[in-house]
């Protein structure tokens, strides 16, 4: 569960007051709003890249506000990956268990194992130079989830993507969710995203965050193809991580 | 009779007349004056970049075409009267009579051993310097940025009396003895100024750094000096081949710090700056243009290794 409690973050110039966001153990949310409405703010300070003012963040029964990054064990992509240009795929999707002191075969064997589960392992010797973008998100979604993180952060993850690839992607999101069971966090300012993956959204407007029931959202113009194709409907909450447990 | 209605009429007027106001700009082919005129205009700006970036270029190539020039000239002067000029010209020419001096011998291994020094000590205080000037905003962070210029705009000489004035003064005044007009006091010169170059490098290398990079090492579980090791210097390999470099080169031209702070005491202190400077003190112009031409050359082979490197680097 993520328990965002009336925080207050300074970013710059820009500022957000007493934000509040509740997103329940093994939920896809999906956090909307506009470009530069502090989407990414509440992100960072939720992973524990921005120091929170006022308020407190809380990750299952942990109150993490005023901890590391490092300890918090949250999964992130940002947006196209910012992926390690000098290290192999392999490398980088091993990171986080080798800074945790995991053997080397048990380090590998769960790279492969994710990397098979992502449709990338044909890819684990190359650096990420000349991936494709679908690939660089793949293997950042990889890296993420390395660790098995009981939270996983997206920011804005398939935004760079063409459209196939982006369904491409949902179905992939979809599918690591019903794996994992992962409590997400995902920002879009793109409907059909929130229409494919989504039990709860979230719009961030003028500094306060509400929920959104996604049946009264307008559809998408092109008909919505991602949630025709994926077959999920956001009544289905809980579905998929009912069906992972 | 179809008419066309009155505003859509009155449109077409108003482009007519529009139209008649274009066509007062076009020359005896049609074409418009005005895209005539901007191409003449392309054309004279990008001529007056090619010569004013021209002239420059030449005024390198000229310089060192002249000491070349000059060489050569000499060369051909003291071959003159040999039965075998060819075999004379290689044996016996300005440039391997300086190598073959004992003191430029040792002024250039000198200079070649303090450079590095110098140059890898630079890279060492800039990598942390830039880091920190690059990632974190902290109170005084401007004054900070314009302090590590001091050593770029101050004039070299006075850069070396501070020096000298520093060493007068505990602790440093401590080592004064072994490090005042003896070798230690070369890479210090050096490296006073080289440094502020580096620092200049590293700080631009860490800045084109994706920051967000280090951000999804620090959520993978990484102390910041974990993303720092595994991520950020990594991928900052280009920009410290750079700093060496440039520190290096820098390093290599020191003079005015040099010859207040560490002297230019022969076999002792001297580095080829130095030797140009003592070789045309007692008149010996063709061994201060071979020392200079010994320094071009290695200057330009530095380069050419950290170009190659940095080229290397990227097909990587």
């Amino acid at each position: 569960m993520i328990v965002v409690d009336s925080i207050s973050v300074q970013a710059g110039p820009f500022r957000l007051d007493d934000v509040s966001l509740r997103v329940p153990t093994g939920d896809y949310a999906v956090l909307m709003g506009k470009t530069g409405c502090g989407k990414t703010t509440i992100l960072e300070s939720i992973i524990g890249l921005r120091r929170v003012k006022r308020g407190r963040i809380w990750l299952g029964d942990r109150d993490v506000t005023d901890l590391r990054p490092a300890v918090r064990d949250i999964g992130y992509v940002p947006q196209d990956g910012a992926l390690f240009a000098k290290m192999t795929v392999e490398e980088q999707m091993g990171l986080a268990l080798v800074i945790r002191g995991i053997p080397s075969v048990a380090v590998r064997a769960r790279v492969r194992e994710l990397a098979e589960l992502l449709g990338i392992a044909h890819l684990l010797p190359r650096k990420p130079r000349g991936l494709s973008g679908g690939e660089r998100q793949r293997v950042a979604l990889g890296r993420a989830l390395s660790f098995r993180p009981q939270i996983l952060c997206l920011d804005e993850p398939l935004s760079a993507l063409d459209d196939d690839t982006r369904l491409q992607m949902c179905e992939l999101l979809a599918g690591v969710r019903a794996h994992t069971g992962v409590t997400t966090l995902h920002i879009t300012h793109n409907l059909s995203e929130a229409y494919a993956l989504a039990d709860c959204v979230f719009r961030l407007e003028n500094g306060r965050i509400e929920m959104v029931d996604l049946n009264g959202l307008p559809r998408g113009g092109n008909g919505d193809p991602a949630r025709v194709r994926l077959g999920r409907t956001p009544s289905r909450r809980g579905g998929l991580h009912e069906a992972a447990d | 009779m179809n008419r066309l209605p009155a505003p859509a009429s009155a449109n077409f007027a108003e482009s007519a007349e529009s139209e008649a106001a274009v066509g007062a700009h076009r020359d005896g082919r049609g074409r418009p004056r005005t895209a005539r005129l901007i191409a003449l205009s392309d054309g004279a700006f990008f001529t007056a970049l090619a010569v004013i970036g021209g002239a420059y270029v030449l005024l390198i190539v000229a310089l060192l075409v002249a000491d070349g020039a000059y060489m050569v000239h000499q060369t051909l002067r003291t071959v003159a009267d040999s039965p075998r000029p060819w075999i004379a010209a290689l044996t016996s020419n300005p440039i391997l009579t300086a190598l073959a001096d004992r003191k430029i011998q040792y002024s250039i291994w000198l200079s070649m051993i303090s450079c590095s020094l110098s140059a890898i000590l630079s890279v060492l205080f800039a990598v942390p310097l830039g880091y920190l000037m690059a990632r974190h905003r902290f109170f005084g962070q401007r004054l900070l940025d314009a302090f590590l210029d001091i050593p770029i705009v101050l004039p070299p000489l006075v850069v070396g009396l501070s020096l000298l004035i520093l060493f007068q003064f505990p602790p440093f005044s401590w080592f004064a003895r072994s490090v005042v007009y003896q070798v230690p006091a070369v890479v210090l010169a050096q490296f006073s100024v080289a440094c502020a170059f580096a620092v200049r490098t590293m700080k631009h290398t860490f800045d084109h750094i994706d920051p967000r990079c280090e951000n999804v090492a620090l959520s993978l579980g990484c102390s910041r000096a974990q993303a720092f090791g595994w991520v950020v210097l990594p991928e900052a390999g280009r920009g410290i081949m750079t700093a060496l470099t440039l520190a290096w080169a820098r390093s290599l031209g020191e003079f005015g710090p040099l010859l207040v702070f560490a002297g230019a005491t022969r076999m002792k202190t001297e580095v080829l700056s130095t030797s140009v400077f003592l070789e045309l003190n007692v008149g010996h112009l063709e061994a201060a243009v071979a020392v200079s031409l010994i320094m071009v050359v290695s200057a330009v082979v530095v380069l050419i290794i950290a170009r190659l490197w940095g080229a290397h680097e990227v097909a990587a």
